[in-house]
């Protein structure tokens, strides 16, 4: 970087250290996105046992409480409660929970469907490549949320449903870049020598090329965490995805909606989960990526 | 160019047959139709009639043809063809579409150009953080921030529907959010590129002043980049206009198929689907073609 030389006017600084504390400099690891996306998993895992109140708990008498700072906010309730009295804060921690789940097994998933056929399809070429690349084309062709309209209106709803139309719009981008890497990987010396070896195709595909496409799958899972939550956050809110009484940051604000006018903490503190979640994993994602992999900074 | 449009023509059949797949997936249409007390001879007429006794094959090939007369079949809901609801609601999310492109252009170009121009500066710092925050906060919850902000507390415009440019604004803003970040980065890279070119360190040595150097003579030539993700937005937001089109009660077509996913309006849907995709493509088709109007360097062979 050259640009660092030059004098720079006092703002410029400042919102560059601003940059630079939320991305942990140049390079440097990015603590505070990092803890950010271990709180969402740590709520993930232990949520029942960190939250002050049952997330489904309702309690009439103390509805639409304000948050703890504002006047007529109450300790017991940090983040205000809703219009059924039930605990914002602990309703945040449940909703942790389900994007994460969905959000795992998605990326799990699509990354498994994606990495065979990009691997068949680099590896083999010809027919098999023609074929699989087609269906990518024909799968991006379709915009993904009208695909999952599509799908929500024959599905019985739930999270396995969500999980569903996540693989269907995802596995296309873990395809295409996995069928690119294994192109160039196939013209490589050890695996010419492992086809002349005599080494079976299932073994060259397990042993010699899924380990030099970890690092990859594993940026790119990470960056696509904070996609695939936003996305499950989307037809939640729509009312397509996660359903009462299974607790969705999405679902939180679709509720909230209808109480916009006297209610602001209900619509604003569940967008804020959703931006932090996916702004950290967004983060820790580059760096994992210019960390793994200086040389393609395009994914 | 004959290859491309074969290519999108694939993908559309690809589109449909999707589509098609689904609605084998809905179960047993036949159920839903006939009383319970039916006997299997009426499940067995009721099926030949819809032609359901055929191999699938051919199914697909009666759905195909259906479809490229853009026939879907009757809404439930409302008495009308599912296709002819939708497009009655197309304008609307075209204008919705359209607006959103153009907020997000009058807020890229300045700032894409200005990054490049005081590269290392404070509006290139914000426009970091700025594309940092667009990829992770969600269209429809800046759409709820401006009800709640713009709508609610200042009352400054309408939060609902559809009628003169103030309904359209707050809309237009939250489904162009998300483009911003990524348009002003590709914008000043290249208008970096050409600033650094000899055609324009020649005006310079000419004298012509700088401001007509940056906005008239390099933003020109950058923004060929530009034109070309331009489509691929637009197409994209008509996809994201499914959910700001709820959120602001826009009565276009993403709305349209959300309350028919509610109402198991199922060809409504698939036709709301179908054009989305057709959409999709179009522009997609149409922006690889104008490729070669924008930058003759790339003409097609």
């Amino acid at each position: 970087m050259t640009e660092t030389t030059l004098p720079r006017p006092l703002l410029g600084r400042l919102l560059r250290g601003a940059a630079s504390r939320i991305r942990g400099g140049e390079g440097g690891f990015p603590w505070l996105a990092a803890s950010v996306l271990a709180t969402v998993l740590a709520c993930a895992l232990f949520g029942p046992w960190i939250a002050p109140h049952e997330a489904g708990a309702i309690s009439l008498a103390d509805a639409m409480t304000p948050p703890a700072w504002e006047e007529g906010g109450s300790s017991e309730f940090l983040l205000g409660t809703d219009n059924l009295g039930r605990d914002i804060l602990s309703r945040i921690i449940a909703g942790a929970r389900v994007s994460a789940v969905v959000a795992l097994y998605a990326i799990v998933i699509s990354g498994l469907i994606g990495a065979v056929l990009g691997m068949a399809a680099g590896y083999f070429g010809g027919v098999v490549d023609a074929l699989i690349s087609r269906l990518i084309d024909i799968q991006m062709s379709v915009p993904s949320i009208p695909l999952a309209m599509l799908f929500a209106a024959v599905l019985p709803p739930g999270e396995a449903m969500v999980i569903f139309i996540i693989v269907l719009s995802y596995w296309t981008w873990y395809a295409r870049i996995v069928r690119g890497e294994v192109l160039s990987l196939r013209e490589r010396d050890f695996i010419a020598l492992a086809k002349i070896a005599g080494v079976a195709t299932p073994i060259i595909f397990i042993r010699h090329l899924a380990p030099n496409l970890l690092n990859i799958l594993l940026v790119l899972a990470t960056l696509q965490f904070g996609s695939v939550i936003v996305f499950e956050a989307g037809l939640s809110f729509l009312g397509l995805g996660i359903q009462p009484p299974q607790v969705s940051w999405g679902g939180m604000l679709a509720d909230g909606r209808n109480f916009i006018e006297v209610a602001w903490w209900l619509i604003t503190i569940p967008g804020i989960a959703i931006m932090a979640a996916c702004l950290a994993s967004n983060l820790v994602g580059d760096w994992l990526r210019d960390t793994f992999d200086p040389v393609r900074r395009q994914i | 160019m004959l290859k491309r449009i074969a290519q999108g023509l694939v993908a559309i059949v690809g589109a449909l047959l999707i589509v098609f797949v689904a609605q084998r997936l809905s179960g047993d249409p036949v159920a839903l139709m006939l009383p319970m007390d039916a006997g299997e001879e009426d499940f067995a007429a009721m099926r030949s009639a819809l032609g359901l006794d055929k191999p699938l094959p051919l199914q697909f090939a009666i759905f195909l043809g259906n479809a490229l007369q853009g026939d879907f079949g009757q809404s439930y809901q409302w008495n009308a063809p599912a296709m002819q609801l939708i497009l009655e609601r197309l304008p609307a999310t075209l204008e919705l579409a359209m607006a959103g492109l153009v907020f997000a252009l009058l807020l890229a170009v300045p700032l894409g150009v200005l990054s490049a121009v005081h590269r290392g500066g404070a509006i290139d710092r914000a426009g970091k953080i700025f594309a940092m925050l667009g990829q992770a906060v969600p269209g429809f919850w800046i759409g709820l921030l401006l009800i709640l902000f713009i709508a609610v507390e200042l009352q400054w415009l309408p939060a609902f529907g559809r009628g003169d440019l103030s309904h359209l604004l707050l809309p237009a803003i939250a489904l162009g959010w998300y483009p911003v970040a990524a348009m002003t980065r590709t914008l000043r890279s290249s208008m970096l590129d050409i600033l650094e070119s000899d055609y324009i360190r020649m005006e310079r040595a000419i004298g012509l002043p700088e401001r007509a150097i940056v906005w008239r003579y390099a933003l020109r030539n950058a923004m060929a980049p530009l034109a070309t993700m331009i489509g691929v937005y637009f197409a994209n937001m008509l996809g994201g206009a499914f959910v700001i089109e709820v959120v602001f009660a826009w009565p276009g077509v993403g709305r349209t198929v959300v309350e028919a996913v509610f109402a198991r309006d199922f060809p409504v849907v698939q036709a709301g689907v179908v054009l989305s995709a057709v959409v999709f493509v179009a522009v997609n088709l149409l922006v690889d073609l104008s490729y070669g109007f924008i930058d003759p360097r790339i003409r097609h062979d």
